[in-house]
């Protein structure tokens, strides 16, 4: 596997080319390597996980709560709540997701660099909650984006939120990244358009169409 | 700011227009809100604030919900005052059949929507500070007091956020053992630290600048827009509708309205609802002493003589130390017909309108939210003013996005 790039940009393209070699040199390397240094990079990158502000309704005040010297969600390193995806490691999706939300709320979880988490906070991302029967609602954000850590409430306490972010900190301490990077797009890739009758990503629903009218047409 | 521009036009400097996009993820817009901003350089020429990203079709569940159901719903509408939300339900449901409130219970509710009203007030604070830029530092001093009452709330409804307090007949529960006291030595302690926060903000410079003269409204254009609450009180129109038509206890109680002088801007919002926190601490006070009964506590003591038999004419339990004048229960109907009660929320008039075919469900639901008319002003404030300024005027109007969208 190789890098292709076309000589007339081949001086602008550094960068990719330091990607391609660490990436070769890591995977040299990480049968001898990763097994001393992921426990140690683990428990660093589960104590600095940095929330992306994104509050759209109720939950996101007890997020506020969460964060003021009452609850003091520094205590667990996740105090710098950023307002920009691009330096944010999660997605605290605090308050009630609708259609009209949801494309920018898969924009965001794009935007996140990777590893990047999600904790569904309150009924209403889990699961739809008290608008399980609202025309405009998604129900639960797990048809969207993948969920890392479910949190039900309405809203939920701030020692819930302080709760599901110790189980997610759990979470990261017990992964490897290279699994991680190994589940690829198929498990953690967010779902721009769902068909929201049956909550499955569209493209599922035409591939199985497609499928379906291949061996029609075959008959 | 408007001279400005045209200063900046007779330099000669040519500038196009450029149209930006604020939003809806953002982290000032108190939820999601989406500004399409036609830009001259700094200075905003046009605003158009797109809406109903948190559209949850609230009315429409009104309708398939019953009467039950849905009293536990509708704190959502405006989360940050829910028992505001409550009570505008409760009054329209209660005009419809011609309940009569209790007297207790009509002071349980205002004690506890002023004491709502402190920490929606207080949560505004922290987060317009945070707004202008003063990054988690000072809003800590504001959610001190806010979770102070957030435990009374949590004693007395049993949720920090959505009480489902306020019933239709009344409210739901007596105050648990304590409450009284625990409140009164809040109302000693939050003139000090109203004052505390005054120290810290009303004279800073910094604030001073970005909040004088920025976002002025006029007192006409208000009034046009239908804006109402604070953010109208503040433009020196002498409009609340606990003064000017007063509903519940609120005509026993002394208290003044705080209006603004002159044409509001952003630090005059600012200074009337500091001083509507005070009042609301003044009307609390008011409010533990007149209420009949006594203190939780008290009553509890003077039951155990009538062993809390519940009956009509029992003098510790009848008559206006009732909580309810309707029976709670799953499937209680309104009788038929239609009804439009308002109370005066944190945001401005917040109204509720119901029509009832005497079924368990309401037949059609619709709310007059303050919010939505307070947004649809936000144009006029902005035309004009540099991009900087934006979240300074928007956060000074203090809108709640479900309770635009519904």
């Amino acid at each position: 596997m190789s890098v292709q790039v076309p000589d007339e940009l081949k001086d602008t393209v550094t960068v990719t080319n330091v990607d391609f070699v660490v990436e070769k040199l890591s995977e040299m390397l990480s049968p001898v390597v990763s097994p001393l240094v992921s426990p140690i990079a683990n428990w660093a990158r589960s104590n600095s996980v940095w929330p992306l502000t994104f509050g759209t309704s109720c939950c996101a005040i007890e997020m506020m709560s969460v964060g003021m010297s009452a609850f003091d969600i520094s205590r667990f390193g996740s105090e710098v709540f950023r307002a920009t995806p691009r330096q944010a490691d999660l997605i605290i999706t605090a308050g009630t997701i609708t259609r009209k939300m949801a494309p920018a709320l898969i924009t965001l979880y794009e935007q996140l660099p990777e590893p990047k988490y999600v904790i569904a906070m309150g009924a209403c991302t889990v699961t739809g909650g008290m608008f399980n029967d609202s025309y405009s609602v998604v129900q639960g954000v797990d048809r969207i984006i993948p969920v890392d850590v479910y949190l039900p409430g309405c809203p939920p306490r701030p020692e819930g939120i302080l709760d599901a972010l110790l189980k997610l900190q759990q979470r990261i301490r017990t992964q490897s990244l290279e699994d991680r990077r190994k589940k690829g797009n198929s498990e953690m890739r967010p779902v721009r358009y769902v068909d929201y009758d049956t909550g499955r990503p569209m493209e599922d629903l035409i591939e199985e169409a497609k499928a379906l009218t291949k061996e029609d047409l075959k008959a | 700011m408007a001279s400005e521009l045209i200063t900046l036009k007779t330099t000669g400097l040519k500038t196009d227009e450029m149209i930006i996009n604020m939003g809806p993820q953002h982290p000032a817009t108190h939820g999601v809100l989406r500004l399409l901003l036609t830009l001259d350089g700094e200075f905003v020429k046009h605003v158009e604030p797109v809406i109903g990203h948190l559209h949850r079709a609230q009315e429409w569940q009104g309708q398939n919900r019953t009467w039950f159901q849905y009293q536990a719903l509708i704190d959502r509408v405006d989360y940050l005052s829910g028992m505001f939300t409550s009570w505008a339900m409760a009054r329209s449901a209660e005009h419809i059949e011609d309940i009569k409130v209790p007297l207790r219970a009509e002071y349980y509710r205002v004690m506890v929507s002023e004491m709502n009203r402190i920490t929606s007030h207080l949560l505004w604070l922290g987060t317009y500070l945070i707004d202008l830029g003063a990054m988690f530092g000072f809003p800590f001093y504001p959610f001190r007091e806010r979770e102070k009452l957030l435990d009374l709330f949590e004693a007395i409804a049993g949720q920090r956020m959505m009480f489902n307090y306020i019933r239709i007949g009344g409210v739901q529960h007596e105050a648990p053992d304590g409450w009284f006291a625990k409140l009164k030595q809040f109302t000693e302690d939050f003139p000090d630290r109203v004052d505390e926060y005054e120290a810290i903000v009303t004279e800073n410079p910094i604030f001073l600048k970005r909040t004088k003269g920025v976002g002025r409204l006029k007192k006409s254009v208000a009034m046009d827009y239908g804006v109402t609450g604070p953010s109208l009180r503040a433009s020196g129109v002498n409009y609340d509708l606990r003064k000017f038509k007063p509903y519940s206890v609120y005509d026993r109680l002394q208290f003044e309205v705080p209006v603004m002088e002159g044409d509001g801007d952003t630090w005059a919002r600012y200074m009337c609802r500091i001083a509507e926190m005070r009042q609301s601490n003044e009307i609390i006070k008011q409010c533990m002493a007149q209420i009949p009964g006594g203190t939780a506590d008290e009553l509890r003591e003077k039951r155990k003589a009538c062993n809390s038999c519940g009956k009509e004419d029992c003098a510790n339990c009848g008559g206006d130390l009732k909580l309810s004048g309707k029976k709670q229960m799953a499937g209680m109907r309104i009788k038929a017909g239609e009804g439009f009660a308002a109370v005066e929320s944190p945001r401005g008039v917040l109204g509720c309108y119901i029509i009832s075919n005497g079924s368990d469900k309401p037949a059609r639901f619709r709310w007059r939210n303050p919010s939505f008319s307070n947004l649809s002003v936000l144009p006029e404030l902005l035309v004009g003013s540099p991009i900087a300024d934006i979240m300074a005027v928007f956060g000074s109007i203090d809108v709640i996005l479900p309770d635009v969208d519904r």
